[in-house]
């Protein structure tokens, strides 16, 4: 463990490296992609601005409602229409249809109904994030064993606490891989619905550093999404595992 | 009576949509008929050869290109455990940042011509590909990797016949989120600082208030995406239709 570690911090530090020498040697020019002690200075810069600060709630605002709501609305969903064959049958259709279409066809619609507002950021997330939930779920109710299901029904048990005991300890781990794909695409859409339409947050800080020509600055804020994408992943993984914890993907190592 | 099943909710919808809008006064939401009405004037085959073709060419070279260089950097580097664990903690940090922040940072390098727009397609399309194609390559079971060296399979017919196979649903897995995302940034390109494509024009549409003109165009985004999902679900049944053949003969 300790040796890929080190591997992995020579190899963060080579990266640091090249980024510092690249521009320095003038292999690009220092206007493109300064070294990497001006992105650092920047980024020190931004830290002290409570402006910044500002752009990142809103952000994560954005991320946690609409990851909230995809998938809330997911999971209920998902359960609902898993759990009743009909239905199943009846949405596939749609379901197919309407997943592939890229959340960002509705940047139009949403600038001229709710302008550069929350509103606007929140449909883009929750129609991305919905979709990542609801297949999961119902790839996850899909499995649920049909000997476990009806032993459940010989003992009597009834319809929520069949949800409860069998259905819902199935699906739940479908669910978390949902949450945690939700998770990235939903800052992906926060992001870009700033970048794209100005809500405030750090999409749209991104925007003015870029259109002031303020070079170093705008490495540094990529920096700072790409930061807070790695701390949603290890966020959602920790979430994953704790909530799995009984679980054989989980515990396999140990108890198999 | 799948045909019935698959049938009824879209009906349903587009009727909805058609009853609920027939006599909407809302500027911003026209009746679905009026869309229709719209739809053939404005994707004449001139604006569709000089608006969506190229942004299919873009998001076509810009696919390719990714799956090409995730498969090569990706077979390098799960072939070779330190190399991974050096390079994984940049990759992990590369792929967690949202694809479409940078593309102010490839404009500096690229301008605004069709090179930016690829490679702003390609920036976002080649992790998930690259990451899965690690994962998979990691993954060849062992006992066949010793097979192979014991009947000397090495070199390119090693590539051909045990590492690519092997790693294939995985490559599969990782080019399907890939194509959502090169949709999703074919159309960011497009919409920043572009003269022509299929997110350029939506925006215009949106920008000069030709509200139906901008609500075809999203449904022809919509269709887009829906076709080129099936066009790729065609191409992943030809190509691991083995594995799919296996998995059900496994499963009885």
């Amino acid at each position: 463990m300790s040796r890929t570690w080190s591997y992995g911090l020579a190899g963060l530090a080579g990266f640091v490296a090249l980024l510092e020498v690249i521009p320095r040697a003038g292999l690009v020019p220092a206007g493109y992609l300064p070294p990497a002690a001006e992105i650092a200075v920047a980024l020190g810069g931004e830290l002290t601005d409570v402006a910044f600060w500002v752009a990142l709630r809103d952000t994560l605002q954005g991320w946690v409602l609409g990851l909230l709501l995809a998938a809330s609305a997911g999971i209920a969903l998902g359960l609902l229409i898993g759990a009743v064959p009909v239905l199943r049958e009846l949405t596939a259709s749609t379901i197919e249809f309407l997943r592939p279409i890229p959340s960002v066809a509705l940047i139009p619609l949403v600038v001229v109904l709710y302008g550069a507002s929350l509103q606007s950021k929140l449909v883009l997330v929750v129609y991305a994030a919905f979709w990542q939930m609801l297949v999961q779920v119902l790839y996850g109710v899909r499995d649920v064993d049909p000997v476990a299901d009806e032993t459940a029904r010989a003992y009597g048990l009834g319809r929520g606490a069949r949800i409860v005991h069998v259905l819902w300890p199935t699906a739940l781990p479908y669910v978390m891989t949902g949450l945690r794909l939700a998770a990235a695409v939903a800052l992906i859409l926060c992001v870009t619905g700033e970048l794209v339409i100005g809500v405030p947050g750090l999409g749209a800080r991104i925007a003015v550093a870029q259109s002031s020509g303020a070079v170093p600055d705008l490495y540094a804020l990529i920096v700072v999404t790409g930061l807070l994408g790695v701390a949603i992943n290890v966020g959602a993984r920790a979430v994953e595992r704790h909530a799995l914890r009984w679980h054989q993907s989980v515990r396999g190592e140990v108890a198999v | 009576m799948r045909l019935v099943y698959w049938l009824t909710l879209p009906v349903v919808l587009v009727a909805a949509w058609w009853v609920a809008t027939a006599g909407s006064e809302d500027f911003y939401v026209p009746p679905l008929r009026t869309i229709l009405e719209t739809a053939p004037d404005v994707w004449t085959p001139t604006r569709l050869r000089t608006d969506v073709l190229p942004s299919l060419l873009r998001l076509l070279a810009g696919f390719g290109l990714a799956l090409l260089l995730g498969v090569a950097v990706g077979v390098l580097i799960g072939g070779s455990p330190r190399v991974r664990a050096t390079v994984e903690p940049v990759l992990e940090f590369v792929r967690a940042v949202p694809p479409p922040v940078l593309v102010p940072v490839i404009m500096l390098f690229a301008g605004i011509g069709d090179g930016m727009k690829i490679l702003v397609i390609v920036s976002g399309c080649v992790w998930p590909i690259l990451l899965n194609t690690v994962e998979g390559v990691r993954a060849v079971d062992g006992v066949l990797a010793e097979t192979a060296r014991s009947y000397g399979l090495t070199g390119p017919a090693r590539l051909w016949r045990l590492v690519l196979p092997a790693a294939g649903p995985q490559i599969v897995a990782g080019a399907r989120q890939a194509l959502s995302l090169a949709i999703i940034l074919m159309v960011i390109s497009e919409m920043f600082a572009a003269s022509s494509g299929l997110g350029y024009t939506i925006v215009e549409f949106q920008r000069s208030f030709a509200i139906p003109e901008m609500w075809t165009g999203i449904i022809l985004l919509g269709l887009l995406g829906v076709v080129l999902s099936g066009l790729f679900r065609l191409a992943e049944n030809v190509l691991l239709g083995w594995y799919h053949g296996l998995r059900r003969a496994q499963k009885g």
